[in-house]
């Protein structure tokens, strides 16, 4: 027993360094759960205000690019109003039917709610965007997010009070489906940590024709994202030699550099469909 | 002012430029310009071993904690406070020295060169384990080499511009009171 203290003192600075380097592996390994759990609300409530009080100031810098894409945003919204269209005199028919058939009514399935960015970085290999909404706004872990052109930023995985930590499609574990608009083929999009703005779509089999400057869209099979946001467009078409698949590399269509407004996408289904397979998942 | 409040000015002012001032440069992609671990660099010579593990430990996880990234900064940061006080005692020129100066710095290492290699040596040490660590599931290994590299050799300028603009006076001290 006495040899074990005597060892323990000799080697302790060598036992506090292995230890707290196993805690530090440990960390990254379990990809911030234990994190969030023990210290993420207090950490979280230190760096949210000091980057709300950084981005007080410097949100008037970017003042110029928000204005302009809001702009370019109101200009396809007007462009999608239905008194813009008309339709031939031959078809348009007034009828006045006095049922209402419920079961071809339109319910609203997404609804927006903006969110300012507090935090963002694009130099790691795993990017985070911290925006200042959270439980007091009803978010939840795994809603979609989307810039003010409504082109893909990424899902949000930490809910706190008032803040929301958003996985970015600039993250090495980000695995959101992309669908390329013309051939209808999907894929995985995977960001190879390297270039910021330049995300791989995989799997996309030989057979599809792709040219550069195709569209890439959501799925629209999660219950994440509806069909047909943007997420770029494709840049570069590599062929893959050892399987029958295209590795398409895309620039995105969301500037990650200057993020400073970012709406969530709210599902009203999400928690029902996500229940259903939850439960499918747990009887097999 | 003493050594303790010192210490506590330098770490809020080393975390808060390098995660709104550095953090936001984007010199390249294979770059990250470092400082914050100057800190650690500049710590007294006469601290205990355990403290100072535990002081750069603290230091990584608040960084990672901005950077909603556990775990990375930590490692590395207990890895050079680690590897320091052996670093010292290879690179101090004469014996005693450690009593008549604070902390590292040109004049108490005996010279520029001799300062710079500590701290690059300490730099190197801390961008490969971080990069190594950021990396192991990508497994490009020329990458890996290059963007340690170059953001060592950009984080060595930086310290010497900082050494420079701040000097820190330091007083030769005896002990023949």
């Amino acid at each position: 027993m006495r040899n074990i203290f005597l060892f323990i003192r000799r080697y302790f600075n060598l036992i506090l360094f292995f230890s707290l380097q196993a805690f530090s592996i440990y960390l990254i390994v379990s990809n911030s759960e234990y994190h969030h759990a023990v210290f993420g609300e207090f950490s979280n409530r230190i760096t949210g205000k000091v980057n709300t009080k950084y981005n007080n100031v410097i949100q008037y810098f970017y003042l110029k690019q928000t204005n302009d894409s809001l702009v370019n945003a109101n200009e396809s919204l007007y462009n999608k109003l239905k008194a813009n269209y008309i339709l031939p005199d031959s078809v348009s028919k007034q009828v006045i039917d006095s049922i209402r058939i419920d079961s071809i009514l339109q319910y609203r399935k997404y609804n927006y709610l903006s969110a300012r960015v507090v935090s963002n970085s694009v130099t790691n290999q795993s990017n985070y965007i911290v925006i200042a909404r959270g439980k007091s706004a009803n978010l939840r872990e795994g809603m979609g997010v989307v810039d003010i052109n409504n082109s893909v930023v990424g899902i949000i995985t930490e809910v706190y009070d008032n803040y929301s930590v958003v996985m970015s499609l600039l993250h090495k574990d980000s695995h959101i489906s992309g669908k390329l608009l013309k051939s209808g083929e999907t894929g995985t999009l995977v960001w190879d940590g390297k270039e910021p703005n330049m995300i791989t779509l995989n799997n996309i089999s030989k057979s599809a024709k792709i040219s550069k400057g195709d569209s890439i869209i959501t799925s629209g099979f999660s219950t994440t994202f509806p069909k047909g946001l943007m997420i770029g467009k494709v840049d570069a078409i590599f062929t893959e030699l050892s399987n029958n698949y295209y590795k398409v590399k895309f620039r995105t269509a969301t500037n990650f550099h200057n993020l400073q407004y970012v709406y969530i996408l709210d599902n009203a289904d999400q928690q029902i469909v996500n229940g259903i397979l939850n439960k499918l998942n747990n009887q097999h | 002012m003493s050594s303790f409040l010192k210490n506590i000015f330098r770490f809020i002012f080393f975390i808060l430029i390098q995660v709104y001032v550095l953090d936001k440069i984007r010199l390249h992609q294979m770059i990250t310009p470092y400082i914050y671990f100057a800190f650690i660099l500049w710590l007294p010579f006469k601290i205990n071993r355990a403290l100072l593990m535990l002081i750069g430990f603290i230091l990584g996880f608040t960084l990672d904690s901005f950077r909603h990234n556990p775990g990375f900064h930590s490692a590395a940061c207990l890895l050079i406070a680690y590897i320091r006080p052996f670093l010292i005692n290879l690179m101090i020129p004469q014996q005693g020295i450690e009593t008549n100066y604070e902390e590292p710095s040109f004049k108490s290492m005996g010279g520029m060169v001799p300062y710079m290699i500590y701290a690059g040596i300490l730099m190197l040490f801390h961008n490969a384990w971080l990069f190594f660590l950021e990396a192991w599931q990508f497994g490009d290994t020329w990458y890996f080499f290059i963007k340690t590299i170059g953001s060592t050799a950009v984080s060595l300028l930086l310290l010497f511009i900082t050494e420079l603009l701040f000097s820190r006076k330091q007083k030769f001290r005896t002990n023949t009171m």
